[in-house]
């Protein structure tokens, strides 16, 4: 924690007699989170707080494993061993964006394995756009390129998090996407320039993925339930709109340079507001999405629930283990 | 193609770390939990980047990796089996890393062609055996369940280990040598995990050095019209 907040809450405490005085901690902690400090897992923090952060990370976490299935569905079919080595790579590092992400978690008192279990149960969530399916080889890069490149839009002010480990984590992570999102477009382009079969496989990929990245930013500004409180707190720092705007701003060019078209007619320059302005979402497709209805939902929870369970053994048996030689030396756990 | 001496050898050990690498791969989003999807991907990776330079000293590696028929492969069949259960996997792994890495130990201390990949992978296969070696500790000393399944899985895959220490062309390799050092290495991790050393043989009575002679098993075919579709459905793109 930074000095002046744990000292801070020190002095909270201490006018407390060590009883709860719930309003000099929250005085503390507003102070903090007014000079930009970070609150670190052992500073007092309103319940709300822990519990939207809690919320907030898990999803992010199980984004990042539920992710890899759609990228995963192509590594066995790559085209090259270059775009192979390179697939495998990113998927990998999902993987370990989700281990840094269930740490973060853990610092506010829960586990991954109760964490996994919401997940299971349904009754946390994942990010929707996992919910659509890789059909073929350029869903690859229009992932890497689009939704990479949302995810970054949305966490590079996520570095700024008021929560120190959430935001630690999100510097490593955003470096990572950053390769990815650099790769997904190279692959894009490599497919753009290719044969003609392959720029319309390219084309198609980005008709599908275009809308889905745009309602990634979530609900519009005026219907978004979460987004005044999690501002306050400087959890977030931006809200929904603009994210999804600066996004916007940033792919136009970018199509135009791989030689494709987004797949909306409404989409072009404003002068006035020194923005694109684009077409409406559909927030129908979004909310049957989230709910369940999507093409994926059900095949993806249920391979990650399968992988689960049939992993359970191995778990179990690792424990065992590393109970029956608890004390030994030269046997790792793990 | 060149078809030397170098080039036999290379694609006999290019094929290996190719097609384990793929079936590595396969595991990706399905791994028991999640330190093993990043192990099991490191793993693969480090394979599909020996199996690159090795491919790339015989040819072209995409050529080679996509427009082969499966006759033309030469890897072990032991690293083409498909990876069943966690326990297969482990014990596919714990078989083929010890031999990789007594197998590169000794080139890499050769002056021989292929001594500075050996000396630089010797380094990522002492990860991969000690990372089997841990889970046949786990899996065998672990619960009754996982011993049962670990002892089936090391009795299933114990019928391909003997093709590893048949010549090869261009390996200036001892195999009786190697075969007596995998077998004391291996049978020691297998005794400490508390599991039977297989007893059967080595090698099936009608495939006597069959992966190396271009003759593989069912799962094979499956494999590679996976892996060779895309490339293949796009004759002369680039990717
Ligand atoms: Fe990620
Ligand atoms: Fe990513």
């Amino acid at each position: 924690m930074a000095t002046a907040a744990a000292h801070r809450t020190a002095q909270a405490q201490d006018a407390s007699g060590g009883a709860a005085d719930t309003g000099a901690h929250q005085h503390a902690f507003d102070a903090a989170v007014a000079a930009e400090e970070r609150i670190e897992p052992r500073d007092w923090m309103p319940d709300a707080y822990r519990a939207t952060l809690v919320r907030q990370i898990a999803q992010h976490a199980h984004s990042e494993i539920i992710g890899m299935q759609p990228e995963a569905n192509w590594i066995t079919r790559a085209p090259s061993l270059r775009r192979k080595a390179i697939l495998m790579a990113k998927v990998q590092d999902e993987a370990g964006h989700g281990l840094y992400l269930y740490s973060a978690a853990e610092t506010l008192g829960v586990g991954r394995d109760e964490l996994l279990d919401k997940l299971h149960s349904g009754s946390q969530k994942y990010s929707s756009i996992f919910n659509y399916p890789t059909l073929t080889w350029a869903d690859v890069g229009a992932i890497g390129w689009l939704v990479d490149g949302a995810a970054i839009t949305n966490q590079v002010p996520l570095c700024r998090c008021s929560y120190g480990p959430y935001a630690r984590a999100m510097v490593r992570v955003c470096k990572e996407e950053s390769f990815h999102q650099r790769q997904g477009y190279e692959l894009l382009l490599a497919l753009s320039r290719g044969t003609a079969e392959q720029h319309a496989m390219a084309q198609d990929a980005v008709d599908r993925w275009w809308w889905p990245s745009l309602m990634m930013f979530g609900p519009p500004d005026d219907a978004s339930r979460h987004s005044a409180q999690s501002m306050a707190w400087k959890i977030k720092r931006h809200s929904n709109d603009e994210l999804r705007q600066r996004f916007v701003d940033i792919c136009v060019p970018q199509a135009e340079s791989l030689g494709l078209t987004l797949p909306d007619p409404d989409l072009r320059w404003n002068e006035e507001r020194g923005h694109h302005d684009f077409g409406a979402i559909d927030w129908t497709e979004f909310h049957e999405v989230l709910k369940g209805n999507g093409p994926c939902n059900e095949q993806r929870i249920t391979q990650r629930r399968r992988a689960h369970e049939e992993g359970a053994w191995v778990r179990e048996a690792a424990a065992a283990h590393a109970a029956k030689h608890s004390g030994e030396t030269g046997v790792k756990q793990a | 193609m060149t078809t030397t001496v170098t080039a036999t050898a290379a694609l006999a050990l290019g094929d290996d770390a190719l097609v384990l690498s793929h079936r590595l791969g396969e595991w990706a989003g399905h791994a028991p939990v999640l330190e093993e999807e990043v192990a099991l991907a490191n793993i693969a990776l480090d394979l599909l980047g020996q199996a690159r330079v090795l491919l790339s000293t015989a040819g072209d590696e995409d050529e080679l990796a996509y427009l082969r028929e499966e006759r033309a492969f030469t890897n072990l069949q032991l690293v083409e089996q498909p990876n069943g259960d966690f326990a297969h996997t482990i014990a596919r792994q714990l078989y083929f890393s010890t031999y990789q890495h007594l197998l590169y130990a000794r080139l890499a201390v050769t002056d021989g062609e292929f001594a500075p990949l050996a000396a630089k992978a010797v380094k990522e296969v002492a990860y991969h055996r000690d990372h089997a070696e841990q889970w046949t500790l786990r899996l065998g000393d672990g619960t009754g369940l996982s011993h049962e399944r670990m002892q089936r899985a090391c009795d299933a895959l114990w019928r391909f280990t003997g093709e590893m220490f048949l010549p090869v062309e261009g390996l200036a390799v001892d195999g009786e040598q190697l075969r007596s050092a995998w077998l004391e290495s291996v049978s020691g991790v297998l005794r400490r995990a508390t599991l039977t050393v297989p007893e059967g043989p080595q090698s099936g009575a009608w495939t006597a050095g069959a992966g190396r002679q271009g003759l593989h098993t069912e799962p094979f075919g499956r494999m590679l019209a996976e892996m060779q579709h895309l490339h293949r459905s796009h004759p002369g793109a680039s990717w």
